[in-house]
């Protein structure tokens, strides 16, 4: 049976947990199993940030992903501290703005886009994330493309309506990249 | 049914033990329970309820401690440290037969420890959660639906027993978001006969207290509370099982520990390990009749906790040391992989084997 352990990580305050939710929430609407565990430790006051997420149809044991089979890596660190730990035949989406030195690794595809670059040129600041989650969505689907759309409605909080279209934007920019 | 949601296990707790008649609520803030308290403090004023931030830890279980006797339903919550500080409050309730639910969201250590998930509270949940013969009702959820479900049931617990209940979470299980389908909310609450609420000059009045100066008295007192102590021991036990029926190898694990402990044991499956999981839901009273149960197959047992091993004792009394007890377990704050236990199941099977 299908289960995709997803890890996301960058620094405080780029939106990682937020992005993790969207993929979670997709697995909630396609009624699987799911799980959403942040880091909530020092890290989140200023360091790294990371969520770990898992999608499966099975019931889920451990919600911490030490071994993802999709990395989101929007920093240096992240990208440092995770890039070897992702499974034979895993993905990695890297922000390059903010992730100058990456390396090739054996069995596993490397994605490296300009996010943070890319939102900022399309009037996006701040939604680096999202395009990072549009562009694993088209390396390594893990729900159905009209679902991913559907957890942006159901993630953005009713006073923040005026994002829905933006993150909506943002992951068709990250699928096209 | 209603819909299922996204929460965290902390919000999922305080949003249950709202719609379970929960009006009052007394905390003080400390990682990785503060999303807890901070979604009472939102939720409370809406019901009408009462949402405080206590001086200490100290004071929001006495003030539990008096809306408890105001025949209220009434919670409490903290990490480790902060329980340790509330344990004279406990005790005191459990002297004075005073229902009340109170949430352990562990983190490490002894001491300040880390703010990491952790299980290294069970035998002070267990064994001495305050001082004196007493004993607390201890409930342990294992997914953000239980942290729901055994909440909203705790509060029946402690009213109908009248003793304090512990929900003995971790970090793990406060903070992470799983699917959840919220329950119903209770409109109608159990009468309260002995709470103190003002006689209006109809009847006697009431008394909550836990001191009895003469020792005829209290130990009358105690061995009355005994008394429901056995019931509670003998109708509350709770346990799931999973593949016990013919396992060879039995591992027990509750809460956190119990997810990984489970993934392990159908890795060991996938092997041809004869394994399977006991995973108890009450840790007081211990579920040793769902243990015991599975002596008729054990060959071996392993207990699987997220401490240097406390509730092992609790198996090898349940098994009588019968055949051997084994532990296999992380502490402060590192959580054990499905690939640590798995390690240890092939050991102990080859070790069988022999």
């Amino acid at each position: 049976m299908a289960t995709e352990n997803i890890l996301l990580a960058g620094f405080g305050g780029q939106g990682v947990l937020f992005a993790g939710k969207v993929i979670a929430s997709a697995g909630l609407i396609e009624g699987r199993e799911l799980s959403w565990l942040p880091s909530y430790g020092p890290e989140m006051r200023g360091g790294t940030a990371n969520c770990s997420v898992v999608l499966s149809d099975d019931p889920i044991g451990s919600p911490l992903v030490t071994t993802p089979d999709a990395l989101i890596a929007m920093n240096q660190p992240s990208f440092d501290k995770f890039c070897d730990k992702v499974t034979d035949g895993g993905v990695i989406v890297v922000d390059s703005t903010l992730v100058p030195s990456t390396h090739e690794i054996e069995g596993v595809r490397l994605c490296a886009i300009p996010a943070a670059q890319m939102a900022e040129e399309a009037g996006l600041k701040g939604l680096a994330n999202i395009i990072c989650v549009g562009k694993l969505f088209a390396e390594a689907p893990f729900c159905d493309k009209d679902t991913l759309f559907a957890a942006i409605d159901k993630c953005v909080p009713a006073r923040k309506a005026a994002m829905v279209e933006k993150n909506k934007q943002a992951l068709k920019i990250g699928m096209n990249a | 049914m209603s819909e299922k949601v996204l929460m965290k296990g902390n919000e999922a707790l305080a949003e249950s033990a709202i719609r379970a008649g929960c009006r009052f609520f007394f905390g003080y803030p400390i990682t990785p329970q503060t999303e807890l308290a901070a979604y009472m403090s939102k939720r409370m004023p809406k019901e009408g309820g009462t949402y405080l931030q206590a001086e200490s830890e100290i004071a929001a279980i006495n003030m539990v401690y008096g809306a408890s006797a105001a025949g209220a339903r009434v919670m409490t919550s903290s990490s480790s440290p902060g329980i340790s500080l509330k344990t004279e409050g406990i005790s005191y309730m459990i002297g004075a037969d005073l229902p009340g639910v109170i949430i352990n969201v562990q983190r490490g250590g002894p001491g300040l420890g880390s703010i990491q998930p952790s299980q290294a509270d069970y035998w002070q949940a267990t064994r001495a959660l305050g001082h004196g013969d007493g004993h607390v009702i201890v409930l342990a959820p294992s997914t953000v639906q239980e942290m729901a479900d055994l909440a909203y049931g705790a509060f029946d617990l402690a009213d109908e027993y009248r003793t304090p209940v512990m929900i003995l979470a971790d970090g793990m299980l406060g903070q992470m978001m799983e699917p959840v389908v919220l329950p119903e909310r209770r409109e109608e609450l159990p009468e309260k006969p002995w709470a103190v609420t003002g006689h209006k000059g109809q009847r006697p009045h009431n008394v909550v207290n836990s001191l009895y100066l003469t020792a005829d008295d209290l130990e009358y007192h105690v061995v009355e509370r005994e008394k429901r102590y056995d019931i509670i021991r003998r109708e509350e036990q709770r346990a799931e099982c999973v593949m016990t029926e013919d396992a060879e190898i039995v591992v027990v694990a509750f809460g956190a520990s119990a997810r990984i402990a489970r993934s392990a044991v159908v890795q060991a499956r996938e092997k041809g390990i004869k394994a399977g999981l006991v995973r108890p839901i009450t840790l007081w009273p211990f579920p040793q009749d769902a243990v015991a149960a599975t002596l008729s197959t054990a060959k071996a047992y392993l207990s699987v906790e997220m401490s240097m091993g406390q509730m092992i004792e609790d198996v090898r009394l349940a098994v009588h040391d019968r055949v051997p007890v084994e532990f296999c377990g992380r502490t402060g704050g590192v959580i054990p992989t499905p690939a640590e236990v798995l390690a240890k199941l092939e050991e102990m099977n080859a070790k069988g084997g022999e």
